[in-house]
């Protein structure tokens, strides 16, 4: 069995055993998931030290038959720009069970679904199948919709179902595509949803719809253009792009600590991830008909995100827009087609994912003793919690990309990157990182500085406990790592980057 | 070679590494630590001053060498920090008698300024942290200094802004500090993103970062070609000079140039020694010092450009100075001023002397400072209509004040003097060499210098002179201790022979700094194969400039110490009556030429929030709007769907089940259970059957 197969289903495992665990073992329950979620961060460790980063090809290969009258294979493997994003959801997910220590009702539920979701992301990020990659995006989305709607806020379930159908929305389109590739390309191969195999005859032009009826032309469009759209629509859904973000302000919110933690730490990548993978991977030849859409798209992001945040009096509706702008980066930087810009779009996933991650259990944090995120209802914590406030300061500097910090070294790549190809509108991006900066720290002197506010007293408002500092201070590590040290990221990204950009050159 | 590669690489990385050590010491277990932990910053700093001085004595002292440099690069010693395929970043140390010159100014005055915190701070809660903050800026500013290319020394100019954030809003619990804070690192935000995308161009342009690489490839005139690169209608010379200009916009903020100058004044909510470190002698000045390093890039447009926001700037600072009360305000809107002196110097063509008024300035500044800090910890206010007379009581503040206020005006014989006085004969010079606005920067100082002595012995005879103002507060000062008026002696001795000479006739090209710090080739020039001035030319003007500009500094200088004698000393003229003659321009002034309210919550801030405000309207109601029509529109069609299915689908169902019924009711009637009824039926059946088969 490889590794990836092991890292995806181990969680599984904590699923059966926290089943059988009785009722009222809580703490049982926790500490199960504890290390259902371990296991897994160490195995992928283990992967990203074997990991080898001299080739773009993929690695940790697993391939086994599955329903063959398809050719569905059961098909795992990774290369430079999955294997980080491996890495850190077995990370977030391990450091979820503890940001939802504290959760009292239905922990057994709670603890089992935090795992499946984790075997449903890992799964997405390892599958080479199609079909089973579009099992796993299902089965990501089940878990999410439960955690969001049982253990939410007070509107928890229009949160929930709101976040259910817009992402299935977007399944649903990919879903067409997927079945249309698969009917235009079984008549050439025996398994007709392996990826590698559905890129290269699509880059080869072997692949191009002309066996299906009228030559897979619909309404003028050629047929991969179709798909090419369906798969972005998906994605853009879950990224999320503008105008398709207004589920995430809402499920952010209504989320409790941890699962808002997954979702912008992972589950927005997951959008991401897609568009680099298939939109640009398998589509190289349709991607630059779309480039200038999608750097403008991304452009609307950053500057509509930073400002709508900046409006915002909801210290967690702030954060969650900030993720809309930060995650512009990606796009704008993807759709250069520039090394520097699509190697600052893959960086901008994990970094963000870890500062983002970060944010929301500072935001966590907050809301567990003051129970309210009114930004202007708090005032002064700073004075009586210096250590909470030193996390902060650390992980706000972090998402306003501060040099120094992971964020500044995936922005500022993407600016070069794709300054050479958009000059005009990567010179309005950096008004976005001006906003940003903005509304960050206005933030934080609304919370956390100037004379405390009266309703917080030292007994009322403690400082980090040492389990809060255990969700923490990895992430804030990381973010400072990957700021000093970028290269140990861009290593492993750089082969697989630069064999997209090649992709898109040579199309 | 003084020392091997590996030891100069080696010193250099503990210079800005071991502040960086004490920063990681003292946040984690400063509480814990004997005396607060201060003694571990002190060591640090001092240990990154002898290691500074060290190499000073060896390069500067030792070789005397104009033309010395050392690039770890060519000595195989940098660090592949990115390394893609179209963009690779080398980052190594690059060090040249500027930068040995600026290590060993900002650790001496920093290791002065560390050990009067220890009086100044003394008994502060956060006591600790304090020193940790001032250890990391210095890690930064001295990180900045160091690094051999410009995306490095942009990380660290933005560390530096976030230490200085940290210290602006180091009481953070009061209201003011913090707020200020936020202004100071928005307003440098602004200038920083410029200096990114002037970066971004620099890169386009060349293909590379590291100084000496970017010169050479803009002095060989490699350019990409036009067609092929972003915005392919400008020029190469038009895309150069904004690439200067806009990496001189990240000058502006640092440096707190106009127009981005109004955080400085609000910086000094801060503790005073965090205004004396990085508010008057290094953050500040790391503008200056980055046009400095990067002067070979810029095109004579773009040096235009620095000229003149540059006199603009030394204007309006010295004009702001004259008219404010608190004694810290005065002294940072003198230090607006005096950067765009240097500014100004360095736009003018002046390279040595704006650098030259860096190092200058940096010490009378610091000592200034740390002199308002003293009077301020004595009298417990910064209002210098609360002090007055303080010169009794406080007379090694007093006589070091003084000093400084001499090197400031530039008295001659003082430092402030050499390096000044430099600048005006730059200007005068330019001026006279191109003619009609080139005047403006001369003219400018000129003005400025009689300003900037009025301000400044106004400050002196208001807080040192005359009858004490404030006279419980009096009573209470008393001179600070040891501790702190022994760095204020240093400090004041930098002012008084920083120029290395004490003759006021002295050869301006044998001054020390002259000779070792020769301005660069402009590589712009070389690289679009501008037409430049021969260097006989420039010594020419220059030459005719230096006793003109001396004579014109002298006037300012005579005049402007007259006038404030009169108005403050012997008081033969009263203030108020000068303020109401020039009513509507002491209004401006004032007001601060209205820059705050330009951006303020009624002016650009108050756009955005306001533009905020309707995106984020926009937002929930439309877009999400939208959304939530969606959602509805399914629902109601779900409705419809099911009021169908009920009625029409279930109704036929329904039917289905009366319609049986109702054959069964009719038919059950036939099911009598009576033997004579099936009898009769059964014979009615064959008699049908036999007619009809009949």
């Amino acid at each position: 069995m490889s590794l990836l197969t092991l890292i995806t289903f181990f969680p599984l495992l904590g699923v059966a055993v926290i089943l059988f665990l009785p009722r009222e073992s809580k703490e049982a329950a926790r500490t199960v998931a504890a290390a259902a979620t371990a296991i897994p961060l160490i195995l992928a460790t283990m992967l990203w030290v074997q990991f080898d980063s001299t080739t773009s090809a993929y690695q940790f290969v697993e391939r086994l038959p599955w329903i063959a009258s398809l050719g569905v294979e059961y098909h795992v493997g990774i290369d430079g720009l999955s294997m980080p994003l491996v890495w850190l959801t077995s990370l977030l997910l391990f450091l979820a069970v503890f940001a939802s220590w504290k959760i009292e009702t239905g922990v057994k539920g709670y603890m089992m679904l935090l795992c499946l979701l984790e075997v449903g992301i890992n799964g997405v990020f390892c599958s080479l199948d199609l079909f089973q990659f579009y099992v796993f995006w299902e089965i990501m989305l089940l878990p999410m919709y439960f955690l969001i709607g049982i253990w939410g806020g007070k509107r928890r379930e229009y949160a929930a179902i709101k976040f259910f159908l817009y992402t299935l929305a977007g399944s649903v389109l990919m879903l067409l595509g997927v079945v249309a590739l698969y009917l235009a390309a079984s008549p050439m191969t025996a398994t007709p949803f392996s990826i590698p195999e559905l890129s290269g005859m699509i880059a080869s032009g072997a692949l191009d719809g002309s066996n299906l009826p009228n030559g897979g032309v619909l309404f003028g469009w050629p047929f991969l253009k179709w798909i090419f759209v369906f798969f972005f629509i998906g994605f853009a859904i879950k990224v999320p792009v503008v105008p398709f973000h207004t589920w995430l302000p809402d499920a952010h919110v209504e989320a409790p600590t941890a699962i808002s933690v997954v979702l912008a730490g992972i589950l927005l990548k997951l959008g991401t991830y897609g568009i680099l993978r298939f939109n640009i991977g398998m589509f190289p030849n349709t991607a630059p008909e779309f480039a200038t859409i999608g750097a403008a798209l991304g452009l609307i992001g950053i500057i509509y995100g930073a400002c709508v945040a900046m409006a915002q009096t909801d210290f967690k509706r702030l954060v969650a827009y900030s993720s809309v702008s930060h995650m512009g980066y990606v796009l704008l930087g993807a759709a250069a087609f520039t090394t520097a810009g699509m190697n600052g779009a893959a960086m901008q996933m994990f970094t963000h994912g870890t500062s983002s991650a970060l944010l929301f259990l500072i935001v966590g944090v907050a809301y567990d003793r003051a129970h309210h995120r009114e930004i202007e209802g708090f005032g002064g914590l700073g004075s009586i919690a210096p250590v909470y406030l030193g996390i902060t300061t650390i992980g706000m500097f972090a998402a306003l990309g501060l040099p120094g910090m992971s964020g500044f070294v995936s922005e500022a790549l993407t600016l070069f990157g794709a300054w050479q190809v958009y000059p005009v509108m990567t010179s309005l991006a950096v008004l976005g990182i001006v906003i940003t900066a903005a509304f960050i720290l206005w933030a934080l002197q609304r919370v956390f500085l100037g004379p405390l506010n009266e309703k917080y007293t030292k007994e009322n408002f403690a400082d980090l406990s040492g389990r809060e500092l255990f969700t923490m201070v990895p992430l804030a590590f990381l973010c400072i790592l990957f700021g000093v040290m970028p290269s140990i990221l861009l290593d492993v990204l750089g082969p697989t980057v630069d064999r997209l950009v090649a992709l898109v050159g040579l199309a | 070679m003084p020392f091997a590669d590996q030891t100069l690489l080696t010193m250099g990385l503990a210079i800005f590494l071991v502040p960086l050590l004490a920063f990681t010491v003292l946040i984690h277990f400063g509480s814990r630590l004997p005396k607060g932990g201060d003694w571990v910053a002190q060591a640090g700093i001092v240990t990154s001053a002898v290691l500074a001085l060290t190499i000073f004595w060896n390069v500067i002292v030792g070789l005397y060498d104009p033309g010395w440099t050392w690039w770890s690069a060519e000595a195989g010693l940098s660090w592949n920090w990115i390394d893609l395929a179209d963009l690779k970043l080398p980052v190594g140390l690059y060090l040249d008698n500027l930068s040995v010159i600026m290590l060993t100014m900002v650790t001496v005055v920093a290791s002065c300024i560390f050990f009067f915190s220890a009086g100044y701070m003394h008994g502060d809660p956060k006591y600790p942290r304090f020193f940790a903050y001032l250890s990391y800026f210095c890690f930064a500013m001295l990180g900045l200094v160091l690094v051999d290319n410009l995306l490095f020394l942009f990380i660290f100019w933005e560390l530096v802004g976030v230490g200085s954030y940290l210290l602006i809003g180091f009481f953070h619990e009061e209201e003011e500090p913090p707020r200020a804070s936020l202004k100071a690192f928005m307003v440098n935000r602004v200038g920083d993103v410029l200096f990114l995308l002037g970066i971004i161009i620099a890169w386009q342009l060349v293909g590379t970062l590291n100084y000496p690489a970017m010169f050479e490839a803009l002095a060989a005139g490699n350019f990409p070609d036009p067609a092929s690169r972003a915005f392919s209608s400008l020029s190469n010379h038009q895309l150069l000079t904004l690439s200067g200009v806009l990496i001189f916009c990240g000058a502006i903020s640092k440096s707190a140039q106009v127009p981005l100058h109004t955080w400085l004044p609000d910086a000094m909510a801060g503790p005073t020694p965090v205004s004396a470190l990085i508010h008057a002698a290094t953050m500040v000045a790391a503008g200056v010092f980055m046009v400095g390093r990067m002067y070979p890039w810029f095109t004579p447009e773009a040096l235009m450009f620095v000229a003149g926001i540059g006199a603009v700037t030394a204007l309006v600072g010295a004009t702001m100075g004259l008219v404010s009360f608190d004694i810290k305000k005065v002294l940072a809107y003198s230090t607006m001023s005096q950067l765009g002196y240097m500014m100004l110097g360095l736009g003018v063509g002046g390279f040595v002397a704006g650098l030259f008024h860096l190092i200058t300035h940096a010490f009378f500044k610091a000592c200034l400072f740390l002199g308002s800090g003293s009077v301020i910890h004595a009298v417990h206010s910064q209002d210098m209509r609360d002090m007055g007379g303080l010169r009794k009581k406080m007379p090694r503040t007093y006589w070091t004040f003084l000093l400084a206020t001499l090197a400031l005006a530039g008295v001659p014989c003082f430092a402030g003097y050499y390096s000044k006085d430099q600048i005006v004969a730059n200007a005068l010079a330019w001026g006279l060499s191109h003619g009609a606005a080139h005047w403006v920067p001369f003219l400018f100082a000129s003005v400025g210098a009689f300003l900037t002595t009025f301000y400044m012995f106004r400050l002196v005879f208001m807080t040192f002179h005359g009858a004490p103002q404030n006279a419980e507060k009096y009573a209470h000062a008393h001179e600070s201790p040891a501790l702190m008026t022994i760095p204020l002696m240093i400090l004041a001795g930098f002012a008084l022979l920083g120029g290395g000479t004490m003759n006021p006739l002295a050869d301006v090209d044998h001054l020390w700094f002259n000779e070792l710090v020769p301005a660069p080739a402009s590589a712009a020039a070389a690289g679009l194969g501008l037409a430049v001035e021969s260097a006989e030319d420039v010594a020419h003007h220059l030459h005719s400039a230096h006793y003109p500009a001396l004579f014109t500094s002298l006037l300012a200088i005579v005049a402007g110490f007259l006038l404030a004698r009169r108005m403050y000393l012997v008081k033969s003229t009263d203030p108020a009556a000068v303020t109401r003659r020039f009513g509507p321009l002491y209004g401006l002034v004032v007001n601060k030429y209205h820059f705050d309210d330009m951006y303020g919550d009624r002016g650009l801030v108050g756009g955005l929030k306001q533009v905020n405000g309707a995106l984020a309207w926009f937002d929930r109601n439309i877009v999400d709007g939208v959304v939530n029509a969606v959602g509805l529109a399914g629902r109601f069609i779900a409705f419809v769907m099911g009021l169908f299915d009920k009625y029409v689908i279930d109704g036929l169902v329904n039917s289905m089940r009366t319609l049986t019924r109702l054959c069964s009711s009719i038919f059950r009637l036939a099911q009598t259970g009576n033997a004579r009824d099936y009898l009769t039926w059964t014979l009615v059946g064959v008699l049908i059957l036999a007619f009809w088969l009949a």
